[in-house]
C-alpha cells in the first residue's frame, strides 16, 4: 500500500511539475511555430520578426486588459485578456498586413534571394522592437486575472490524501483548450475551406497555384492574418501563463524556430508535434528528479544531487541541440518539409 | 569620377560630424564615440568578411564578441593563487577527460566499420567520461567559486599585458567558430542564420552561468589598462607642462596667480581624461588599418576572386574544382576571429567584463546594419558603415529626447503621458535603425559605398 502511495505521489509530482507545464509551453511554442511555418511554406523565408509580432499582439492585449478593467469589465473567473484578445488579433493582423505591403512584397515581386528577405524581417523586428519598448516598456507586466486555479495543491491533497500536491493552474488548462481549438479550426481550414487549398496548392508549387488560378495576392494577405492571428493568441497565452517581458518574445525565436524545423518546416502539422517536443524535452532535461526518485526508489539509492540533467540556464541548449541534431540527421524534419 | 570620390565624401562627412559633436557637444562625447566607432568598424569588416566575401549569413556575432571580452580576462587579469590550489588540478583533470573523451568518439569514428559495434562504443565511451566529468568538475568548480566569493570566486587569469589578448581574443573566436562552423557550415543560409542564433544565446548562457571562468553575472571589473591612468597622469610633470604649453594663451590672460593654479588644474583634469581616450583611438586605429590593409589585399588577391565566385554562384565555382564547404569554414574562422579581436578591444577599453550586458540586438544585429548600410562587400563601406551606424546609435538617444521634449511641451508639466513619452524616447532608436536598414535595403540595396568589382 505505501509503495503503492509512493508511486502515485510520484506520479502526480511529474504530472505537477513536467507535464502539465510542459504541455502549456508546448501549446505555445505550436502555435509560434505554426505562424513561423506558414509564413515560411508560402513567402518562403524564415521570418525573424515573428517573435516580435508575438509581442506586439500581446501588448495590445495587455493594454486593452487593462482598460477593460478599468471599466469594470470582467469574464467572471476567465482572465480579461481574453476579451481583448479579438481587438488584439485584429490589430496586429492589420499590422502584419500593413508591413507585408511596406516592406516584404517589394522583394517578392522582385524575386530576391530568400536571405534578403530574412535581413528584411530583421530589420521589421528592430522597429516593432522599438514599438513595444516605446509604449508599454521593456519591464515585465502581468496581466492575467480571475480565477487562478482550478484546484490547488491543497485541496489535492486533501481530496486524494496522498503527500504530493497537483496544482492546475487554470491559464495552463485555458492555454491548452484555446491552443487545441486553434490547431483543430487551422487544420480544418487549410483541408477543406478554398482558400485552405489554395494555400496548400500555393505552397506546394508556386507556378502550377498560379497557372490554376489561383490569386497570389488574396494567398499572402490571408498567410499574414492567420500568422498574425497565431502569433498573438500564442503571445497572449504566454503572457497569461507567465509574464509579459518583450525581451522573452524575442527569445522565444528560438525554441519557436526549432520547433518548425524538427517538425519539418512548412508542414502544419510538424510545428505542432514540434512545438511538443521541443517543450517536454525542455521542461524534461531541466527538471530536477531528486524527489521523483526518493519515491520510487529504495532509500538507500537516493540520489546525492538534485538529479538534474541540465540546469535550467541552459533551456536554450536544449532547442538547440534538437535543431543540430534534426539537421544532421533528418534535415527535412520529422514530417518531411522542405530543407531550407 | 564621382565613384572614386564617393568614399573620401563620405569619409568626410563623417569626420565633419564627430568634430560637431566635439564643437557643440563636448570633445570628450566626441573622442567616446570616435572609440566606439572603430571597435565597431573593426566588427562590421568582420562581419563584411563573412557576408560580403562568402555570402555567410552569421547572426552570432554577439558570441564572438563575448569571447574576446573572455579572453581580455583571461590573458589580464592577476591569477587567484587559492583558487588554483583549491580546484585547479580538479578542472585540468576534467578538461582532459573531456579532451580524451572528444578524441577516442573521433577514432572510434574515423577507424571503426559504421554498425552496431561502433554506435555501442560511442555511447559507452560518452556514458563513461561523463560519469567521471561528474565526479571532477562539479567539486573542483564549486571549490574554485568558494574562494571568497564577494571578490574573486574564480580562476583568475594569466596577468600578462591586456594588449595580448586582442591577439588572443581572435585566436580564442577563430577556434569557437571552427566548432561552430563544423557543425553549422553547409546548411542553408536561413538554417545558419537559426543555428548561429542559437548557438551565441548559448555561449552567453555559459559566461553567465560558470562562475569559475569569469565570474558569471558577478562582473570582472577593474582590468588592467594599456594606457595611463588619469590620475597618475595628473601628477606628472611633463603632462602638467604639456597642458600648460597648450593653454599657455589662456593662462597669461589670468593674472591672480590663486586663480591661474586652479585653471590649470581643472585644464589638467580634463586634459588626462582626453589623452586617455586619445591613447586608445590611437591604439585601435592601428589595430583597424591593418585589418583594412590585409582585408583589402585578400580582397583584390586571387583567394578573395574565388570567394566572390563561390558567393555569387557556387555550383559553378564547384563546378571548377573550388572546395566550398571548406572554403566557407574558412572564411567563416577568419571573420570571427576578427569579431573576436574587436570584442577584446572593447572590454579593454570598458576595463571591465559584464556578461550581462551581451545583448543580441547590439552585438549582432546593430552589427549587420553597419555592413548593409555601408555597402556589404566593399570593405571601406563596412568600415564606413560601422561609423555612421554608431554615430546615430549614440546621437538618436538625446536627438529623440529633444525631439520628444519639443513634441510634448503643449503637454502639462508633469502629466502621465509626458513622462511616459520622455522616458521612452531612447527606445526609439532602435525604430530609427530598423528604418534606416529597410530604407537602404529597399532604395540603395548595395549600401552608400557600393561593392566594385573589376571586369578588365
Amino acid at each position: 500500500m505505501s509503495y503503492l502511495n509512493d508511486v502515485l505521489n510520484a506520479f502526480v509530482l511529474l504530472s505537477n511539475f513536467v507535464l502539465l507545464p510542459a504541455l502549456s509551453y508546448g501549446s505555445q511554442l505550436a502555435l509560434g511555430a505554426l505562424g513561423v511555418t506558414l509564413v515560411f511554406g508560402i513567402l518562403r523565408f524564415a521570418n525573424f520578426a515573428h517573435g516580435d509580432m508575438m509581442a506586439f499582439g500581446t501588448m495590445v492585449a495587455v493594454l486593452l486588459t487593462w482598460w477593460f478593467q478599468s471599466l469594470g469589465l470582467s469574464l467572471g473567473p476567465f482572465p480579461t485578456a481574453l476579451l481583448a484578445l479579438p481587438f488584439a488579433i485584429v490589430a496586429t493582423a492589420l499590422l502584419a498586413v500593413f508591413i507585408d505591403r511596406s516592406v516584404f512584397s517589394f522583394y517578392r515581386k522582385r524575386k530576391s534571394a530568400p536571405v534578403i528577405l530574412v535581413i528584411a524581417s530583421v530589420g521589421v523586428m528592430f522597429m516593432l522592437n522599438a514599438v513595444v519598448r516605446f509604449v508599454i516598456g521593456p519591464d515585465d507586466q502581468r496581466f492575467a486575472d480571475g480565477e487562478r486555479f482550478i484546484i490547488k495543491a491543497g485541496q489535492f491533497k486533501k481530496i486524494t490524501g496522498l503527500d504530493e500536491g497537483l496544482a492546475v493552474h487554470s491559464t495552463k488548462v485555458l492555454t491548452i483548450i484555446v491552443a487545441l481549438a486553434v490547431m483543430f479550426a487551422l487544420f480544418r481550414f487549410l483541408q477543406r475551406s478554398r482558400m485552405g487549398k489554395a494555400m496548400r496548392a500555393f505552397s506546394d508549387n508556386e507556378d502550377l497555384a498560379l497557372l490554376s488560378g489561383v490569386n497570389p495576392d488574396r494567398v499572402v494577405m490571408v498567410t499574414w492574418i492567420i500568422a498574425a492571428s497565431l502569433a498573438t493568441i500564442a503571445g497572449v497565452l504566454y503572457g497569461l501563463d507567465k509574464s509579459f517581458k518583450p525581451f522573452t518574445y524575442f527569445q522565444l525565436l528560438l525554441p519557436i524556430f526549432a520547433a518548425a524545423i524538427v517538425g519539418g518546416i512548412g508542414q502544419p502539422i510538424g510545428a505542432v508535434v514540434g512545438g511538443y517536443i521541443v517543450a517536454f524535452s525542455e521542461v524534461m532535461v531541466t527538471y530536477a528528479y531528486k524527489k521523483f526518485l526518493i519515491y520510487l526508489l529504495p532509500d538507500s539509492w537516493a540520489p546525492e544531487g538534485l538529479a538534474q540533467l541540465l540546469s535550467t540556464d541552459y533551456k536554450f541548449a536544449v532547442s538547440f541541440i534538437i535543431l543540430v541534431v534534426v539537421l544532421l540527421v533528418r534535415p527535412t524534419g520529422i514530417f518531411r518539409g522542405r530543407v531550407l | 569620377m564621382t565613384e572614386r570620390m564617393r568614399a573620401p565624401l563620405a569619409f568626410a562627412v563623417m569626420a565633419a560630424l564627430l568634430v560637431s559633436v566635439g564643437l557643440f557637444q563636448s570633445w570628450s562625447v566626441a573622442l567616446a564615440i570616435f572609440n566606439l566607432c572603430l571597435i565597431s568598424a573593426v566588427m562590421a569588416l568582420g562581419v563584411n568578411i563573412q557576408w560580403g566575401y562568402a555570402g555567410l549569413f552569421n547572426v552570432g556575432i554577439m558570441a564572438f564578441t563575448a569571447i574576446g571580452g573572455v579572453a581580455a580576462v583571461l590573458v589580464s587579469y592577476p591569477p587567484v593563487r587559492e583558487a588554483w590550489t583549491a580546484g585547479g588540478a580538479g578542472l585540468m583533470a576534467s578538461i582532459g577527460i573531456l579532451v580524451i573523451m572528444v578524441g577516442s568518439i573521433a577514432l572510434i569514428q574515423r577507424r571503426m566499420p559504421p554498425g552496431w559495434l561502433r554506435r555501442g562504443s560511442t555511447v559507452t565511451v560518452l556514458a563513461l567520461g561523463v560519469l567521471l566529468l561528474q565526479r571532477y568538475f562539479g567539486t573542483s568548480t564549486a571549490a574554485i567559486e568558494g574562494i571568497d566569493p564577494a571578490k574573486t570566486g574564480f580562476l583568475g587569469g594569466l596577468g600578462l599585458p591586456i594588449l595580448l589578448s586582442w591577439i588572443i581574443g581572435g585566436v580564442m573566436a577563430a577556434g569557437v567558430a571552427w566548432v561552430i562552423g563544423k557543425i553549422a557550415l553547409g546548411l542553408r543560409s536561413d538554417y545558419l542564420a537559426i543555428a548561429t542564433l542559437g548557438i551565441s544565446e548559448i555561449v552567453i548562457a555559459v559566461i553567465k552561468n560558470e562562475d569559475w571562468l569569469v565570474r558569471g553575472v558577478k562582473n570582472v571589473t577593474a582590468l588592467p589598462r594599456p594606457v595611463p591612468y588619469e590620475v597618475n597622469l595628473q601628477q606628472t610633470d611633463w603632462f602638467i607642462d604639456l597642458v600648460a604649453r597648450f593653454n599657455s594663451s589662456r593662462l597669461e590672460d589670468v593674472v591672480d596667480p590663486a586663480v591661474r593654479e586652479a585653471l590649470l588644474n581643472t585644464l589638467v583634469v580634463e586634459g588626462s581624461s582626453l589623452f586617455v581616450k586619445l591613447s586608445y583611438s590611437v591604439l585601435f586605429l592601428i589595430v583597424l588599418l591593418i585589418i583594412l590593409g590585409l582585408s583589402q589585399r585578400a580582397l583584390n588577391s586571387p583567394w578573395g576572386r574565388m570567394m566572390r565566385a563561390i558567393r555569387d554562384n557556387d555550383e559553378a565555382a564547384s563546378a571548377m574544382g573550388k572546395d566550398v564547404t571548406w572554403r566557407h569554414l574558412q572564411v567563416f574562422v577568419l571573420g570571427s576571429a576578427v569579431v573576436g579581436i574587436a570584442g577584446a578591444m572593447m572590454t579593454t577599453l570598458d576595463g571591465q567584463f559584464t556578461p550581462g550586458s551581451y545583448q543580441p540586438l547590439r552585438f549582432t544585429f546593430l552589427i549587420w546594419v553597419m555592413v548593409i548600410v555601408g555597402g556589404s562587400g566593399n570593405n571601406l563601406g563596412a568600415v564606413f558603415g560601422g561609423f555612421l551606424i554608431w554615430f546615430i546609435w549614440i546621437e538618436a538617444e538625446p536627438v529623440s529626447l529633444t525631439l520628444m521634449s519639443a513634441l510634448t511641451s503643449g503637454l502639462a508639466e508633469g502629466s502621465a503621458v509626458r513622462d511616459h513619452l520622455i522616458e521612452s524616447a531612447p527606445h526609439l532608436r532602435l525604430f530609427v535603425m530598423g528604418l534606416v536598414l529597410l530604407l537602404v535595403m529597399r532604395f540603395s540595396p548595395k549600401g552608400v559605398l557600393p561593392e566594385k568589382v573589376r571586369h578588365t
